[in-house]
């Protein structure tokens, strides 16, 4: 983008470097002399505090796993031994297990702020999708890690989770022998389970230093959804930017801290305070929070929703849909640059895509709501009400109004008012 | 509009107790608890009163093996004290040169000795039921979290898990002599439930069931299904505290419940000292970022 | 740069290209090769694999009892029939079912009803064995997690549960010795 000339750099030892290996030349291109437009708001400090997540939540595991024992018969023990001999233990083990909530709490709401002011649309889609996979990947760390205590949570939400697998016709079951390296969840799940738990959040760096590689190239996005038209409508990332960030990352360190001191385990199942026991099932498994939304989708697909009816017709048994409808869920998200038919981006300027948009944010709470509770009675006929306009939204609303819809006038550029203003 | 919203909040808030009404899980009465709030500390003298008690009573049944005696000085006992105590007990180790196991007397180092050698052996004594290890048992029976909503007010106000030991306290005075009393009980629940529009359609049709205690069982209110497997374990005057607290079956079951907080959360009181002053910290650093930044950006037009 | 990919002296370039393309597809091959020892690790272990058999001494378990024995880390239901119960489990008309199976399909001896309690929903384990708890609507098995209800030949009625309980590989050594597996 619009970076100044080549930096000079008064520290010889820098220069030498420099000249070398061109680091400091990036650094400054990429995150000093980088111009942001000035409009941004708050919501534009979310990618800033998830990369603050990951960090803390790498340096946390990383102590963390030098005290743990990957063992069925010892892992239990061993996080209790950190939380109560470890010197500050419990403090490392409570920071990163609400860390996992605080990381999904500032990911959607990153992920809000795209939806909203369309950060998905040209020429931002490669971005937005490598935003898809961080998501899923973060998924999967989590749900690994979450296995990790060994409690009776981890063990049966493990359980339930690569049962999915099952559902697959024929290779189904080999799969999930695969996955367990047995026949049920047992040692050799738990072991795989934190070797991939550790490796995950470095391939999630690699993904993220992509993602953000790709956001340098058009540049952020603002809540205008409209290119900068010059310097006038900029300012430097640092020191303008970093300044306003730093500001979210201390509030978000404080919600973060209340967390850790005074509801360390408010997020958290206290049934996962029990150890793992393989023949007592918990009277009602739900998944950690964040997991709520697709749980829910995944329960949906019964032999009376009529989503179903099309795939029952082709063959597919209910499990098999839920799966595919939970998975197909976060595909259609990838998809969305070319779901939206749109040429305006922000929904300022939207004004009935917009609050369709904030429905779809409610809908998505709603299945959250639903995906907590157990699967009986009205819960049921909610959440498939809920799932159906998940896809409706995604699938129909949002290419339709797109054509449709007759946005407000956009303004001539970020720093003057809208011209057709009265 | 406005109705409909008040409406669906009704019936919402109707789902919620409805279904306590409909009898599994019946929610404990709050008590009140030292170690609650922000600057909550435990109650030593009553955590110590409970210790006695756990090592009259429960410890019979219950293990508490990821307590070590040395935690005890965290209650305000002596070294010399915790070392006496831990004298009492006995546990195995070796082998020695011959290679065999053998007893000896338990240090401050070692964890609670268990009462039965395992889980099959402690089901064999207790007519199948498993007496669950305590450690944690203060955090494994708490309520409301789980469910986001739920007790988020309590949970805000610092009460952490303190809703596993009000279940621990109700569980313990909750018995009912026989099933006459129970099904007095349950009834009164039962018409209550009634009168404010509680029972579902199924429930109205099916009628008031009367309970039938299983054999070898006992009436609990505050047990899931209500057939509990421990006998009443303690009564008024179950034991003769040390320090002359009168030992009232509420006043034993306050102790019992906070030194089990105790055992299940022992780096609370460190955490939440820790907590203040981290949150002030942040709360000045949050201050100079903001006037940081306010400088800065004074000249950047808008 | 120089460009060295192009052959320098005149070689001919069919035997280069026959050559080039002979080294990747017998890299590739040996590739593959090298996967197959690193997926198949993941596989279930030769210890894992020699627990796959337990045998059972059925003798003790009464009529209307049940007992849960533990078979590649799953618990396998056996319950010792009474005869109301077999006779319901052979009265119900196949169209009823989900999944359907004659009673005769699922055991061997009528008295024993051997089968993997594990829901075919989930994963979780079903209620039934003991005394007071739970049978469901069918008498039979109920699955706490998400409310299935199986019968007393723990076919699947109601819930969302698209299969029968399995029924594992089993033969009867004796008269009241089972080896499952």
């Amino acid at each position: 983008m619009m970076s100044g000339p080549a930096p000079e750099f008064k520290n010889p030892v820098v220069r030498w470097i420099d000249v070398r290996l061109p680091v400091f030349s990036y650094l400054h291109h990429e995150y000093r002399a980088f111009p942001v437009p000035k409009n941004l708001n708050y919501f534009w400090s979310f990618g800033g505090m998830a990369t603050m997540c990951l960090i803390v939540m790498i340096v946390t595991g990383i102590v963390l796993s030098m005290q743990y024992t990957p063992h069925v018969d010892y892992a239990f023990d061993s996080v209790e031994r950190i939380m109560r001999d470890v010197n500050y233990g419990w403090l490392l083990r409570y920071i990163h297990m609400n860390g996992a909530s605080m990381f999904f709490i500032v990911v959607y709401i990153h992920i809000f702020r795209g939806l909203y002011y369309g950060s998905y649309k040209a020429p931002r889609e490669i971005l937005w999708i490598l935003g898809v996979v961080i998501l899923l990947l973060m998924m999967g760390t989590a749900f690994m890690g979450y296995v990790l205590p060994w409690g009776q949570m981890s063990f049966w939400g493990a359980t339930v989770i690569t049962n999915l697998f099952s559902a697959l016709p024929i290779v189904g079951d080999p799969i999930v022998t695969l996955l367990w390296g047995g026949f049920s969840v047992d040692n050799p799940t738990l072991n795989r389970f934190f070797s991939l738990h550790y490796l995950l959040p470095f391939v999630i760096f690699g993904v993220v230093i992509l993602h953000i590689i790709a956001m340098h190239i058009a540049g952020s996005n603002n809540p205008k959804g409209i290119d900068p038209k010059g310097p006038q409508d900029t300012v430097m990332f640092y020191p303008y930017m970093t300044a306003k960030d730093t500001i979210a990352l201390v509030a978000f360190i404080l919600f973060w801290a209340f967390f850790v001191f005074y509801a360390p385990n408010y997020m958290g199942h206290p049934d996962n305070y029990i150890p793992a026991e393989p023949l007592v099932t918990p009277a009602h498994i739900v998944p950690e929070w964040y997991f709520l939304p697709y749980y829910a989708i995944l329960r949906a697909f019964t032999p009376d929703f009529p989503l179903y009816w099309p795939m029952a017709w082709i063959g597919i048994d209910a499990k098999l849909a839920g799966v595919l409808g939970m998975f197909g869920s976060l595909i259609l998200v990838a998809l969305l640059p070319w779901l939206d038919t749109s040429k305006v981006k922000s929904c300022k300027y939207r004004p009935v895509y917009k609050w369709f948009m904030l429905l779809f944010v409610a809908d998505v709470i709603v299945l959250g709501y639903c995906g907590g509770k157990p699967a009986e009675g009205w819960y049921v006929a909610l959440s498939q009400v809920a799932t159906f306009w998940y896809f409706f939204h995604l699938l129909v609303l949002t290419p339709v109004i797109g054509w449709f819809e007759r946005p407000k006038p956009l303004p001539a550029s970020i720093s003057e008012p809208v011209m057709a203003a009265k | 509009m406005r109705k409909s919203v008040f409406a669906l909040a009704a019936a919402l808030m109707m789902g919620a107790t409805g279904a306590q009404a409909a009898g599994d899980k019946i929610v404990p009465a709050e008590q009140e608890w030292s170690w609650t709030g922000y600057f909550g500390k435990f109650d030593k003298a009553s955590a110590q009163r409970g210790l006695q008690v756990y090592q009259e009573v429960c410890s019979t049944c219950h293990g508490l093996k990821r307590v070590a005696y040395r935690n005890l000085m965290d209650l305000g006992y002596t070294e010399d004290q915790v070392k006496a105590f831990a004298a009492e007990y006995e546990v195995m180790d070796g082998p020695d040169d011959e290679g065999e196991m053998f007893f000896r007397a338990a240090i401050p180092a070692d964890k609670f000795v268990s009462p039965f050698a395992n889980d099959n052996a402690a089901r064999a004594s207790n007519g199948g039921a498993l007496p669950p290890d305590l450690s944690l048992i203060v955090k494994a029976r708490a309520t409301g979290y789980g469910s986001i909503p739920l007790n988020f007010a309590k949970w805000m106000q610092g009460n952490g898990t303190a809703s596993g030991a009000d279940y621990i306290y109700a569980l313990l005075t909750g018995y009912e002599e026989d099933d006459e009393t129970a099904n007095a009980w349950l009834k009164e629940r039962w018409d209550h439930a009634e009168e404010t529009g509680h029972l579902t359609k199924h429930q109205l049709e099916e009628g008031f069931k009367e309970h039938v205690t299983a054999e070898g069982k006992y009436f609990n209110r505050y047990f899931p299904g209500h057939n509990i497997g421990m006998a009443p374990p303690i009564d008024d005057d179950y034991v003769e505290y040390e320090d002359g607290t009168e030992a009232t079956k509420e006043q034993i079951a306050r102790d019992i419940a906070t030194f089990l907080a105790w055992a299940s959360e022992p780096e609370l009181e460190q955490r939440k000292e820790m907590g203040w002053k981290v949150i002030l910290f942040l709360v000045f650093l949050l201050g100079l970022t903001i006037a940081a930044k306010r400088r800065l950006w004074k000249n950047v037009k808008k | 740069m120089a460009d060295v990919s192009q052959p320098a002296n005149g070689e001919e370039p069919n035997r280069r290209d026959f050559l080039n393309i002979a080294v990747g597809a017998t890299g590739a091959v040996g590739g593959a090769f090298f996967a197959w020892p690193l997926i198949d690790s993941m596989n279930p272990a030769a210890d894992t694999l020699a627990l796959a058999s337990t045998e059972v001494d059925l003798s003790a378990v009464e009529e209307g009892q049940s007992i849960v024995v533990k078979w590649r880390g799953k618990p396998v239901f056996i319950r010792h029939r009474t005869a109301e119960e077999i006779e319901a489990a052979q009265a119900v008309n196949l169209d009823d079912l989900v999944d359907p199976q004659t009673d005769g399909d699922r055991v061997q001896k009528d008295e024993w009803l051997i089968m993997v309690g594990v829901c075919t929903h989930l994963g979780c384990i079903p209620l039934g064995n003991k005394d007071g708890e739970p049978k469901g609507d069918f008498g039979g098995w109920f699955c706490p997690c998400h409310g299935s209800h199986y019968d007393t030949s723990g076919r699947i009625r109601k819930g969302p549960a698209p299969k029968n309980l399995g029924v594992p590989e089993y033969a009867f050594i004796d008269e009241s010795v089972v080896k499952i597996g």
